[in-house]
């Protein structure tokens, strides 16, 4: 009982530069990626015939659209058997999940995932806010629901979500602070992070106030680069560089209304109906998990992964969370060993991707689990975007 | 906030949105509603997520809320909409699960707590009337 019938596999991975204010455009950050991940897996350009990514060509700016599907087609001169982008799918790796699909069914043989951000350089200049609102003259779709009340960022919509888990479960500030204190201790061990100076809960409680209960240290890190993640199929790997990852489960379920007020609890999000789906497509369990990368836009994020996944009692993520001990590469459940977004830059969602792959193959370098490791759960998105996989090394 | 801001980016009006948008003027909040089962549910859409039944449309609804999360914004985003200012999620005494997302007026931002009982006032701004709400007061 596997994900689309064990035939497809992660073969490679590669990422670009990753900072602040690179100077680099969104289109040049992810051919590097892309090639550094065909190149990683063992191939050439000519042997990828699929091309998958996060959002597709949708009205944003401020760098949020790194690169399209297309814009790295057509840079590479890709042939494609198939090829895909999208928004209204799970979470920032819903089309990787389907080009798993897609090679599942012969479609396609060789895939390149890929999310390009260059938000660092492109907001340089017009600042966060305005790359938020940009040039609209109305609020329309789901944000003409909250933008006219001052809620024009994730910030204020989350942290109302951390609000009500904190009044319904007693979720501390100290507690969630946990999460970007670990982000911060295991970003130190990977060169490419953004932040490393270590902080402290004082630290955390002292900086400036976002929207409660999110200070500025709750809130992950513009950055500029890509992430491309190879999805082959199992039986076309044989002679490659890497030994494949099998995908032992995935989610992609939504059992409500896409909405970021509607939904029946509160104090869960999409990432509980990804989760429930993966664990109903495997027969591993919760204890079975060697490492975790959740995703972490805001600490609250992580908090909720925790939850979903079952590794804490429902309602009981922040207390979960109070042993940090146990949560860097030396521990008995690293989560976040690169830093995540919040220390690390925000990739947006492909990140996790990247290092739960890396951690696998004993690749991390400084930052290498300390354990064997064999099973990952990798959970990334927010509010009603959310996509999960659990990644087995076999033997 | 203790007095509206000097800049809001308003809503697009939509066929669907308009009744919720313009009810402010004869002081109502319309929300959509099922006319087979009778369920509330926002936002408008053409049919009742509940039933499927397409006899739906907007009804006028008590104006009475409670808050169920709340966030303190402390964040310039807007020029002309200065911090600090309540964001919350309404609950309506209608029935619920059915909510709004909203600003807290006339009450101090330490004040809003979940759980506080509300009530709709609406600020008129082009053409649009913004449903907020602020403390019961009666």
């Amino acid at each position: 009982m596997t994900f689309v019938e064990d035939r497809a596999v992660i073969s490679g991975v590669g990422q670009s530069a990753i900072g602040r204010k690179l100077g680099r455009t969104g289109w040049d950050l992810g051919v590097e990626a892309a090639l550094n991940a065909i190149a990683d897996a063992g191939l050439s350009p000519d042997d990828i015939d699929g091309v998958a990514s996060y959002p597709g060509p949708v009205g944003a700016e401020g760098g949020f659209v790194g690169a399209t599907t297309h814009d790295i087609r057509n840079a590479l001169g890709l042939k494609s058997s198939w090829y895909t982008s999208g928004v209204e799918t799970a979470g920032q790796i819903g089309t990787l999940l389907d080009a798993c699909a897609m090679v599942a069914s012969g479609r396609a043989t060789h895939v390149l995932a890929f999310r390009s951000v260059w938000e660092s350089t492109a907001q340089a200049a017009m600042g966060r806010a305005k790359a938020i609102t940009g040039h609209m003259t109305r609020a329309s779709g789901h944000t003409a629901w909250r933008v006219p009340f001052g809620a024009a960022s994730a910030a204020n919509w989350i942290g109302m979500y951390a609000q009500r888990y904190m009044h319904e479960h007693g979720l501390t500030r100290e507690q969630m602070g946990n999460v970007s204190l670990n982000a911060r201790r295991n970003a130190a061990l990977n060169p490419n992070a953004i932040f490393t100076a270590p902080i402290t809960i004082e630290d955390y409680l002292a900086a400036r106030m976002i929207s409660w209960p999110f200070g500025l240290l709750d809130c992950d890190v513009p950055a500029d680069g890509a992430t491309a993640i190879i999805i082959s199929r199992r039986e076309a790997t044989a002679g490659l560089r890497r030994p494949p990852l099998t995908i032992e489960s995935a989610g992609s379920a939504m059992y409500e209304r896409h909405s970021w007020d509607q939904r029946h609890d509160l104090t869960t999000m999409a990432a509980h109906d990804v989760a429930h789906a993966m664990w109903a497509g495997t027969s591993l369990t919760a204890v079975d998990v060697d490492f975790a990368t959740l995703y972490d836009g805001f600490s609250y994020l992580t908090l909720q992964w925790i939850d979903a996944f079952g590794f804490a009692e429902h309602g009981k993520a922040g207390v979960f969370m109070e042993d940090l001990d146990r949560f860097s590469k030396d521990g008995d459940f690293p989560i976040n060993t690169h830093g995540g977004q919040l220390s690390g830059g925000r990739l947006h969602g492909y990140g996790f991707v990247h290092e739960a792959c890396v951690q696998l193959w004993g690749d991390a370098g400084d930052r290498q689990i300390t354990k064997d490791v064999e099973v990952a759960a990798v959970g990334v998105g927010g509010g009603p975007e959310a996509g999960c996989m659990l990644l087995r090394r076999e033997g | 906030m203790t007095s509206p801001p000097a800049f809001r980016l308003l809503p697009e009006v939509t066929p669907e949105t308009q009744a919720f948008w313009t009810g402010g003027e004869s002081g109502e909040l319309r929300i959509h509603r099922c006319r087979s089962c009778r369920r509330w549910f926002h936002p408008p859409m053409p049919a009742c997520f509940h039933c499927r039944s397409r006899e739906v449309g907007p009804e006028v609804a008590s104006g009475r809320a409670t808050v169920a999360a709340y966030t303190v914004n402390q964040h310039p985003w807007f020029d002309g909409f200065p911090p600090p200012y309540v964001v919350a999620i309404v609950e309506l005494d209608d029935e619920p699960g059915v909510r709004l997302t909203t600003n807290i007026v006339d009450c101090a931002v330490e004040d809003v707590e979940a759980g506080l009982p509300v009530e709709v006032v609406f600020e008129h701004r082009d053409d649009v009337w913004l449903p907020l709400f602020r403390p019961v007061t009666a």
